[in-house]
């Protein structure tokens, strides 16, 4: 298969977009924006929230401006943060337009990597028209070079479409669940539309047609679109694909397909009335199925990427809102830190570019030439593992991880598949929080169930890296057939999913079918 | 002629920003509507702004203290699901 090469400066006659990537799977490169139309794969390839390549080396961030909603979704509590944007159960400190402003441009200022701003919630960016927009222009005025995005239910989508055309807006994401009402109306109660609650079918007809509209609407202006859907066993799992088809047709740039979280301590109606949420297995098949049939990218993830922990280490602390309300903003230098995030930016473009130089340069994987360790044999079958993962190295405990990043390795090299979460950032305080937080009798009772639920959102791989991991989770997971590895601490990811490989693969672990009934989905 | 907002508030601001009449003010702990600015929406609207927008059930009342959004009418939540879970409490 030959995809067409990413690159930055726009293809031109001249410079032919076909390339020498022979494989589908070279390291990280892109390969799901092969099909993208020059124009949008340019915006597309740098940028921290859709490039497997960008997200390591950008940063954004969140600001929680708009608290406000105008629909509810039946796995959502408006006691907390918009559940399409964040995980359940989160609350965020409100920002004013200007507060907010600050807290951009100070971390901005200190953070050169920064590129996009997000505004998600904790409510609907578009329910706070005038906040949301305030924000914008003012960020627009003194940080022009810095992106923004948001994300919205659609509703008020089409009443917007100009005005956030207006901004210097890199794209939007829309939630978007469902194209039928029959279906919609088992996912929104009621939403608020000319000054009327309106329930039912009916809510859900107006909310569709909304969204569609809003999603023409702004792909005719050549905004990026995003389309995320929740998925939500029994109610759309096997209509998703058709809202895949329909939102691709309207010129939806990714489709992102993310796991209904309904826990009862959320106090969510699919959380109290025991809706069941997908395993990781019917995610991924899910993902797998769209993704035949669109660009998705599936590292996009459901998340608050911030760039206040880009850095591996936290610096939240010193972006408090009390440090930020004391700043002055005469205090900080924009000319200069855009200059700064400017050759920043250009520092980390050049990498990138030659790292994909560098790929090209490598003889193709395939062509195996069995005296040369480097190479992988066409023989051997496809692997699924697990990463701890932390700015692109294997830098997780693997009791900390909230989520694993699976990755296939292949003779075609390694893949980002996809994102899954533990139980343990929704398990509650008792354990999220530091084990000595933990009281004696917690420990006696649920112990086994926290690493159990961990050990059972990674069915199907076979290894999973960490960078440290404790003795009991080790023999655990051995028994349940999958090879612990802490021996590629802080590595490079995608190098040390390849080093697992060839490893298992010089041990001849690779040549027929896995121990357990683990990852048979693809035989190699 | 007022309503009211109570405890069960969750300071979403979502009722501001549907208010004709600038009614409704920030303050902790918890948003409240200034009585002397409400109008109930009367000759404006045909359902209480803020009533029709609020999220949160048992928050807007009236001035009999009843709630505009009762139990289980904004979550579709059976009310005796609720009390079998031990959160319905009789309206304040
Ligand atoms: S759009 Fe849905 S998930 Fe987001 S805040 Fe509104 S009700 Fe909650
Ligand atoms: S009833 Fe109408 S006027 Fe009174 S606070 Fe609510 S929205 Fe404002
Ligand atoms: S809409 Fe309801 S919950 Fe939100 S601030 Fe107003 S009264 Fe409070």
């Amino acid at each position: 298969m030959d995809l067409p090469v990413i690159s930055n400066t726009p293809p031109t006659p001249l410079t032919p977009s076909g390339g020498g990537c022979s494989s589908s799977g070279c390291g990280t490169a892109p390969d799901a924006l092969g099909h993208l139309p020059d124009h949008i794969r340019a915006k597309v390839q740098d940028h921290p929230c859709y490039s497997e390549e960008a997200h390591h080396y950008f940063a954004r961030m969140h600001v929680a401006v708009a608290p406000a909603c105008n629909i509810q979704c039946n796995y959502c509590n408006r006691k907390y943060d918009c559940a399409n944007e964040s995980r359940p159960g989160v609350v965020s400190e409100v920002l004013s337009p200007d507060q907010a402003i600050k807290k951009v441009l100070a971390v901005a200022a200190k953070i050169p990597q920064m590129t996009v701003l997000g505004i998600a919630g904790p409510g609907d960016p578009l329910a706070n028209p005038g906040r949301t927009f305030e924000t914008f222009r003012q960020l627009a005025e003194r940080a022009p070079d810095i992106k923004l995005c948001v994300s919205t239910n659609g509703l008020n989508l089409p009443q917007y479409a100009d005005e956030i055309a207006k901004y210097n807006i890199d794209h939007v994401t829309i939630t978007i669940n469902c194209i039928d009402p029959e279906i919609g109306a088992k996912i929104y109660p009621w939403i608020f539309w000319e000054n009327k609650r309106i329930r039912g079918v009916e809510c859900a007809r107006i909310l569709i047609e909304q969204q569609q509209k809003g999603l023409e609407m702004l792909t005719a202006r050549g905004i990026l679109v995003k389309v995320n859907s929740v998925l939500i066993p029994g109610v759309n799992d096997r209509h998703l694909k058709e809202v895949s088809r329909v939102v691709k047709a309207k010129g939806a740039f990714l489709h992102n397909v993310m796991p209904l979280i309904a826990e009862a301590e959320h106090g969510t109606y699919y959380g109290l009335m025991g809706q069941a949420s997908p395993s990781s297995e019917q995610l991924q098949e899910l993902q797998d199925d769209c993704s035949g049939d669109m660009a998705m990218m599936r590292h996009c993830r459901q998340c608050r990427a911030d760039a206040v922990g880009l850095l591996g280490e936290d610096r939240g602390a010193e972006f408090t809102m009390d440090k930020i309300d004391q700043l002055s903003l005469d205090d900080i230098d924009y000319a200069a830190a855009m200059v700064r995030r400017k050759e920043v930016h250009d520092a980390i473009i050049d990498q990138l570019d030659q790292q994909r130089a560098t790929r090209r340069a490598m003889p193709p994987p395939l062509s195996g030439d069995s005296h040369d360790p480097e190479n992988l044999s066409p023989a051997w079958r496809t692997v699924l593992m697990a990463v701890a993962g932390k700015n692109g190295v294997v830098g997780e405990h693997f009791g900390h991880a909230r989520e694993f990043l699976i990755y296939e390795a292949s003779p075609g090299g390694v893949r980002f598949v996809s994102h899954r979460k533990t139980g343990l950032y929704c398990s509650g305080v008792e354990t999220c929080g530091e084990g000595d937080e933990v009281s004696a009798s917690s420990i006696a009772d649920e112990p086994e169930s926290v690493l159990d639920k961990t050990i059972a959102t990674l069915t199907g791989c076979e290894v999973v890296l960490c960078s440290k991991i404790g003795y009991e989770p080790w023999g655990k997971l051995e028994a349940s057939g999958i090879q612990p590895n802490g021996e590629h601490a802080m590595e490079p990811i995608e190098d040390a999913v390849l080093a697992v490989y060839k490893e298992m693969g010089s041990a001849g672990k690779l040549a027929d079918k896995p121990a357990e009934s683990a990852s048979s989905r693809k035989a190699a | 002629m007022a309503l009211q907002i109570v405890h069960a508030c969750v300071n979403c601001c979502a009722c501001v920003e549907v208010c004709p009449n600038e009614a409704i003010y920030a303050d902790t702990p918890h948003f409240l509507i200034d009585e002397a600015k409400c109008t109930e929406c009367l000759g404006e609207y045909a359902d209480p702004q803020c009533a029709a927008i609020c999220p949160i059930e048992c928050a807007i009342v009236n001035e009999l203290g009843d709630p505009l959004n009762p139990p289980g009418s904004l979550t579709g939540i059976p009310l005796e699901k609720l009390i079998e879970l031990g959160l319905y409490k009789a309206a304040a």
